[in-house]
């Protein structure tokens, strides 16, 4: 933790040196940013964007995590399954992002479903390798066992499959979490009019890089925010069972 | 308790004996070749009497537990098991769930009529009451195979199969949990098979022994012992186990001849 510290306080130190040094409007120093930060707290603009950001990427991080799930579950589970799926899956993986983008604004229309469409299709085929592996990776001996005890269907996707797939499932959320939050950015930028990657596009056209890098600043602490204080606990909750080495 | 229901169910006549006939059973090697494991074997077992099926190692034990226990349709043949057929099993490895502690990896198999059964006197006798919170990573071996051994009576089983459940334990271990398991079985009176490949294991628990022959596996000798089972001293054990290899070797020799 202290490490972390020193090393992030360098970084912003070596930021404050070039940007006294460049004197120049096109990088401004971190105390200009942070001034800039606390202003747009203020008027409320910031956290409202902000808001509307992490609404996109909360909707269609759930929307990927949740039929990526159950379509790699399915394709890892039967072979049947995945030889007809895994052409469309290898379809999916290779379409650009941007191309995901431009169809859903032109067939669903420039609105929220069409975004939040667009950003979960593209997330969607990662989980679903991911998962898809992790369904393979089931142990076929507790399967036996929760055959000859009977459980019922609830409970073995309780506590047989979801205990299985949890790594798999802390795997393809935190690399969704970062993929699907950089792509609601580019959404944003093409065809909404609020949330952080319209800001982004809007001072881009001004060459305001406060507004860009304070903006930018926030997006990411929150995102390491989430990360540390969501995804990290329940990562160890989940493992909680594993013998720590003493 | 534990153990009323199984008592309930004795006494209401549930007296079906165990009844397996598999005519074939084959499965295909890595090279698609047909390999036939056992061909024409019957067995028939009393409710409430304690079998062991005996013989070599790779003979298809575990493929006639597992069609047994109802885990393998894939076979030609007949299948009754005794009783409502509520199964309780011990697999060769303990098959715990690693991220269940102890207590829950028991109560999870539980049929809903006995979700809130008091499991209490069951723990004491196998010796896990003071580990019912740890994670199975941190239980010896001996403790992983009590707790599977605990599961499979908690569900209060009329049919009990046992898949060499005491290999790779040391001696004086195994020998205490033979003797716990056989106090649990005459106590609940329950059907059971046991899968062994240890002579002397199978005549000190079982009432009636079943041999194996090489593959495809049939019964070359059934051998029924007299009672009481359990608490045979170990001249006995000794004895009977000597008779059964002279019979063992002559029925093999006859069994060549044919």
């Amino acid at each position: 933790m202290l490490q972390r510290t020193y090393s992030l306080t360098a970084l912003i130190a070596i930021w404050g040196v070039a940007a006294a040094l460049l004197q120049s409007r096109l990088l401004p120093g971190p105390l200009t940013i942070g001034a800039a930060i606390v202003t747009d707290i203020r008027t409320g603009e910031l956290p409202f964007q902000m808001a509307c950001t992490l609404g996109r990427v909360a909707g269609s991080f759930a929307i990927a995590m949740v039929l990526g799930t159950i379509a790699g579950y399915a394709m890892g589970r039967s072979k049947a399954f995945d030889r007809y799926v895994d052409p469309w899956l290898v379809v999916l993986l290779n379409m650009p992002a941007l191309v995901i983008i431009i169809f859903a604004y032109i067939w669903i229309g420039l609105d929220e479903t069409a975004a939040i469409v667009a950003v979960a299709v593209n997330k969607l085929p990662n989980v679903v390798v991911v998962m898809r592996e992790g369904a393979r990776a089931l142990d076929p001996e507790l399967d036996e066992m929760a055959k000859a005890y009977q459980f019922a269907r609830l409970s073995r996707i309780r506590n047989l499959v979801l205990p299985q797939l949890a790594p798999y499932l802390a795997a393809s959320s935190r690399s969704g979490l970062s993929i699907v939050w950089k792509i609601v950015l580019v959404v944003e930028l093409i065809g909404r009019p609020n949330g952080v990657g319209f800001v982004l596009g809007s001072a881009f056209s001004l060459f305001d890089m406060a507004k860009i890098l304070s903006y930018a600043i926030c997006f990411i602490v929150l995102m390491l925010l989430i990360e540390s204080l969501v995804v990290q606990p329940l990562e160890r909750r989940a493992n909680r069972w594993r013998r720590r080495p003493a | 308790m534990w153990c009323n229901r199984l008592n309930d169910a004795q006494t209401a006549g549930d007296a079906a004996p165990l009844e397996l006939r598999i005519a074939a059973k084959s499965f295909l090697s890595a090279d698609g070749a047909r390999v036939e494991v056992v061909r024409d074997l019957q067995l028939r077992l009393e409710a409430g009497s304690f079998g062991a099926l005996i013989g070599p190692s790779g003979c298809g034990k575990t493929t006639i537990l597992k069609i047994a226990a109802g885990l393998d349709p894939d076979f030609r043949g007949q299948l009754r098991t005794p009783g409502s057929g509520r199964l309780g099993i011990v697999f060769q490895e303990p098959r715990l769930l690693p991220w269940r502690t102890v207590e829950d990896n028991v109560r999870l198999a539980l049929p809903a009529d006995r979700a809130d059964v008091d499991l209490g006197d069951l723990f004491e006798i196998l010796g896990l009451g003071s580990h019912l919170t740890r994670y199975p990573a941190e239980l010896s071996l001996g403790l992983a195979r009590r707790t599977a051994i605990a599961r499979a009576f908690a569900v209060g089983p009329d049919f009990l199969l046992l898949d060499e459940p005491f290999v790779s334990l040391d001696e004086a271990i195994a020998d205490r949990l033979r003797e716990e398991l056989l106090a649990l079985t005459a106590r609940a009176k329950v059907t059971t098979l046991l899968v062994t490949h240890d002579l002397t294991e199978a005549v000190e628990m079982a009432d009636r022994l079943f041999f194996l022959s090489d593959r495809p596996t049939h019964i070359i000798l059934e051998k029924a012992l007299p009672p009481p089972r359990g608490g045979r001293s170990s001249d006995v054990v000794a004895s009977i186990s000597d008779e059964m290899r002279a019979l063992i070797a002559q029925a093999a020799i006859e069994h060549g001849k044919s």
